[in-house]
């Protein structure tokens, strides 16, 4: 089976570019909207494919993906139409890697093994599970591996070089770097922070190494784009999809081409 | 050793290593919080083995918190029940009087330990989250005690249900944050609290109010409510000269049950049961996360939880707002499954009942929370031979109740 994280890094670097990598809430504002949204994504000039999977209870998102959650549960979104959302792109999109994002307790309601055999048929590429940290990799991440599927882990401002080796331990797809520490949707940080801690994880992981939370704008996207291998936009798209709902799909189709257009200029100025 | 899963010698000895009672327990938080986790253990580690930090907590538990409080022998209550029982049947009850505190109930034993860890690692903030507000109110005691300022985080719906509390935080200096996330309730203010100690780590240090969240919270918590087991150990030796033979506490995350039983654990003689609050009943809307529950992840540890198939979360109900959330803390998730206690569900209709009788006959206004346990201990009494010892934790007093009893009895105050 091919890999389709390496691939797509490896083209975009080919292109002079880092990897723009989306996120929107499954489900969110219904089930039946989230393939427009998801085609929106890849017409937009996304890369790869984060489809957060709704919990009731997420504890590290800011109001923004947080609404988005509600939205999609208010609606009547189940795994299963998560599962079938995922299935469907795969269809429509068979290059694009496609990350399910989201909280341990809906992942593993049916069990760990059940889960990684549902994404893999649905075509999933990797699993981000924000609330299994390395500590508890057993819950979740032989499953995972079993199945073939990447387990993408977190390095945030307070993993520190002594923890990082344990969260890399069993990492796979990229790195994502989560550049401050708090919640999603909140200010950003510094770039020259950014960059100081993108080298450091870049030194110690082959892996691609993304840098996400608080990036919001075309200019911001495009400035970590500099540093990073990848640039995560997820809050500033879903309060695209909370103010337009149902008929979200070309505003965020022009969003996602307003980051991509910034993050390609890079080449032409360099 | 070979690899053949035996029980461990003592029922004190967990967590282990890892922070798992059994399959429960544990540590699921976002990387972020993750090294903080690791540091607070260090530090609690730290702390237990100094005696000078077991020194303060005893000292402020004794003058400041009011302890030891009473093992008060409940006379007109088992006489009560005696009276309907078979002959020779209805156990000598007894009350454990947490509701004597400051505060009022058992929370502040928990608030002066943490406080006090806070103080040890520097912290300059203190966050907390509340259902009822009585953690909200005694945490907000012991950060104006400290000088400490101090943001409770507390449910919307909760904000507009328990006014007064929510004015005694603010007497006490502490800004209350009214969480309108979620279904607006005490696990939505954890929510907002994790989300705030997550953006804050460097300076915050986040009091946690039950034997819940990731480790080492839970065990942190278990010890310092230990102090409840170990009075009445002590108290009860006293009185009968003898261990009693049936604990009995509510159970909402279950800081007050596991601050009771588990001095107990390894005394097989003794008998133990917590109450969960089941509402309108099992069939209905409850707050039963064992009877009524399946095993999950929420708020950084697996235990049992209200859910769906889907792993979604699903609102609790209690009419005790102390006891209206939708898990309880792993490590009685852990005694449930190798039935070391007993968990019994206790309806909003039989605590009311038990509130009004204990209000009655002996003269103390249980919290709602504690009148449940009142509940099962008159349930099961008059089944246990008339030489038998029960005795029931009263972990609050219930002036804050006295609103949501009026209205539920359609009474105008
Ligand atoms: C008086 C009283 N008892 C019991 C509880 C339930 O909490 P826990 O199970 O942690 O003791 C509360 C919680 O607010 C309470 O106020």
């Amino acid at each position: 089976m091919t890999d389709r994280f390496a691939q797509r890094f490896a083209a975009c670097r080919n292109q002079g570019r880092s990897a723009l990598i989306t996120f929107v809430t499954a489900g969110d504002p219904t089930a039946a909207d989230s393939a427009a949204i998801l085609d929106a994504l890849v017409e937009g000039g996304a890369d790869i494919i984060e489809l957060g999977m709704p919990f009731t209870d997420p504890m590290a998102d800011g109001p923004a993906i947080e609404l988005a959650n509600l939205r999609s549960l208010g609606s009547g979104t189940t795994t299963a139409d998560i599962l079938a959302i995922a299935t469907a792109f795969r269809g429509r999109h068979p290059d694009i890697p496609l990350v399910l994002m989201g909280y341990a307790n809906p992942m593993l309601a049916r069990g760990a093994e059940w889960f990684a055999a549902q994404a893999k048929a649905a075509g999933v590429d990797g699993v981000i599970c924000v609330d299994i940290p390395p500590e508890e990799d057993r819950e979740i991440g032989p499953a995972l591996r079993a199945a073939g599927i990447d387990l993408i882990r977190l390095a945030t401002p307070t993993t520190d070089a002594a923890r990082l080796p344990a969260v890399l331990d069993g990492a796979g797809g990229f790195l994502y770097h989560v550049s401050v520490a708090g919640i999603t949707g909140k200010q950003q940080a510094q770039l020259t922070h950014i960059e100081h801690a993108v080298a450091k994880l870049k030194a110690a992981t082959d892996l691609p190494v993304a840098v996400g939370f608080g990036v919001r704008t075309p200019e911001q996207a495009a400035a970590i784009g500099r540093v990073a291998d990848g640039v995560v936009v997820g809050s500033a798209i879903v309060d695209i999809v909370g103010s337009h709902g149902d008929k979200a799909a070309p505003f965020v189709r022009d969003f996602v081409a307003s980051l991509r257009a910034a993050m390609t200029a890079r080449e032409h100025a360099a | 050793m070979t690899d053949t899963i035996t029980l461990p010698n003592s029922l004190r000895s967990q967590p282990d290593e890892r922070g798992h009672f059994g399959a429960f327990g544990g540590r699921y938080v976002a990387e972020t919080l993750m090294p903080l986790i690791l540091d607070l253990e260090k530090e609690y580690r730290a702390a237990k083995a100094d005696p000078a930090f077991e020194e303060e907590f005893q000292t402020l538990l004794k003058h400041y918190v009011g302890r030891p409080n009473p093992l008060y022998y409940a006379g007109r209550l088992t006489e009560a029940l005696r009276k309907n029982a078979p002959a020779g049947k209805g156990a000598k009850i007894y009350l454990k009087r947490e509701e004597l505190n400051h505060t009022g109930a058992h929370k502040i034993n928990n608030c002066i330990g943490q406080i006090l860890l806070a103080k040890r690692m520097g912290k300059t903030k203190i966050i907390a989250e509340t259902g009822a507000g009585q953690h909200g109110v005694a945490t907000a005691t012991v950060a104006a005690l400290f000088g400490l300022p101090c943001t409770i985080f507390m449910g919307a719906k909760d904000v507009e249900r328990q006014k007064p509390n929510v004015f005694r935080m603010k007497l006490l200096g502490a800004e209350v944050h009214a969480v309108t996330s979620g279904s607006q309730t005490l696990k939505d203010a954890m929510n907002d609290a994790l989300r705030h100690w997550v953006s804050n780590v460097h300076d915050t240090f986040y009091i946690i109010g039950t034997a819940a969240g990731p480790h080492p919270y839970p065990e942190l918590v278990r010890d310092f409510q230990s102090v409840i087991g170990k009075e009445i150990r002590a108290q009860m030796l006293e009185a009968e000269g003898r261990l009693p033979d049936m604990l009995i506490a509510p159970v909402g995350g279950g800081s007050n049950a596991i601050g009771m039983f588990h001095p107990f654990l390894d005394d097989s003689d003794v008998a133990m049961v917590g109450v969960e609050a089941a509402g309108e009943g099992l069939d209905g809307k409850h707050a039963a996360s064992l009877a009524g529950g399946a095993s999950g992840i929420l708020h950084g540890n697996r235990t049992y939880l209200l859910q769906d198939e889907d792993g979604q979360i699903t609102e609790a109900h209690s009419i005790s707002a102390g006891l209206d959330y939708p898990g309880i803390g792993p490590e009685h998730s852990w005694l449930h499954e190798i039935g070391r206690v007993d968990y019994v569900p206790v309806t909003d209709k039989e605590a009311l009942a038990s509130f009004q009788k204990l209000s009655s006959l002996e003269g103390i206004i249980p919290a709602l929370e504690s009148a449940h346990a009142v509940a099962a201990a008159e349930r099961i009494a008059p089944t246990l031979d008339a030489d038998k010892i029960v005795v029931v934790n009263l972990s609050g007093r219930g002036d804050k109740d006295i609103f949501t009893v009026a209205e539920a009895l359609e009474v105008e105050i």
